[in-house]
């Protein structure tokens, strides 16, 4: 029942986000997070980097008109 | 969210067409899924043609499998496991292992340095030195495409199989259950690369805050 340090906390905020940790461990994570600015803005941050993650560009490799034709091609005489 | 594309049919009705040789469902899914595709196969194989062309052999691929798609995962799933395998072999052709193993040290090495806490003699053990500095938040920041060439860096930094685990979990947005059954790993294992992966480009991106707010100085926001 010991209280978590913060060296211990910043290991535990990917399964604490996934909701993957047990009753006790995430109500120690969050008695923790209640009291510690540190561990707030480093949680908030890990938050952060997941959001500008997902803003990253979808890549900008489209399918070239050859590719996509040809795979069309390829849809159409598939055989059964 | 910019140029959305049309909305793609539920699973049942587009295996259905898929099966049917319908063209134009094809070219939907075509359309919709290949750039994070090919972003997925750019986290295991070497170069961007590499990934292109294990694109354009998943999606034959799919075309010879969807008469044997069972529907036991979605069909993106499904479809993204074999883009996944496929990417594999290449890699492997190409003389890169990859290893979805952990290996040693992987899962109980911290991944914030440690001198960033109290040692056993300071005063709080185990605590912040000093705290994370906050960030701007994103009204504030400078060039938001600034920021993506630092993410894009940072995600080319890591080891493959964090790469691809951050990719479809965060760039993707794929379930931590979705990415297990694209990988075919445990979720321990996803959870440990995923942990490492993020903690890694959350550091890279504190080092650009960091040195921004270094330079900026005397800037002032236009």
């Amino acid at each position: 029942m010991s209280n978590l340090n913060c060296d211990e906390l910043v290991e535990l905020v990917t399964e604490y986000l996934d909701g993957a940790l047990d009753d006790e461990a995430e109500r120690r994570v969050a008695d923790h997070l209640a009291g510690c600015d540190g561990c707030t803005t480093y949680v908030d941050q890990i938050r952060q980097t997941i959001t500008t993650l997902g803003s990253v560009s979808p890549a900008g490799d489209e399918l070239s008109a050859e590719v996509s034709d040809a795979l069309r091609a390829a849809l159409r005489d598939r055989p059964d | 969210m910019t140029g959305e594309r049309p909305e793609v049919p539920s699973d049942a009705e587009l295996v259905a067409r898929l099966r049917d040789r319908d063209e134009a469902a094809f070219a939907l899914v075509l359309d919709a899924w290949s750039g994070g595709m090919a972003r997925v196969a750019r986290s295991v194989v070497s170069t961007h043609a590499s990934a292109d062309e294990v694109v354009q052999d998943t999606w034959l691929a799919v075309i010879q499998g969807i008469g044997a798609f069972e529907a036991r995962s979605s069909l993106k799933t499904w479809v993204y496991r074999i883009l996944v395998n496929t990417a594999k072999r290449r890699a492997m052709r190409e003389g890169r292992q990859v290893s979805w193993s952990l290996v040693p040290g992987e899962d109980d090495t911290p991944t914030v340095d440690r001198r960033r806490f109290g040692g056993p003699d300071d005063p709080f053990p185990g605590h912040w030195l000093t705290f994370p500095a906050p960030w701007p938040s994103p009204e504030q920041r400078a060039v938001s495409a600034e920021i993506q060439v630092r993410v894009e860096a940072a995600l080319a930094g890591l080891p493959e199989r964090q790469r691809v685990v951050i990719t479809l979990r965060d760039v993707e947005g794929y379930s931590s259950d979705e990415v297990c059954s694209i990988l075919q790993i445990s979720p321990a294992n996803q959870r440990v690369l995923l942990h490492r992966a993020r903690a890694f480009v959350r550091g890279k991106l504190e080092e650009y805050f960091a040195a921004a707010a270094a330079d900026v100085g005397t800037e002032v926001r236009r």
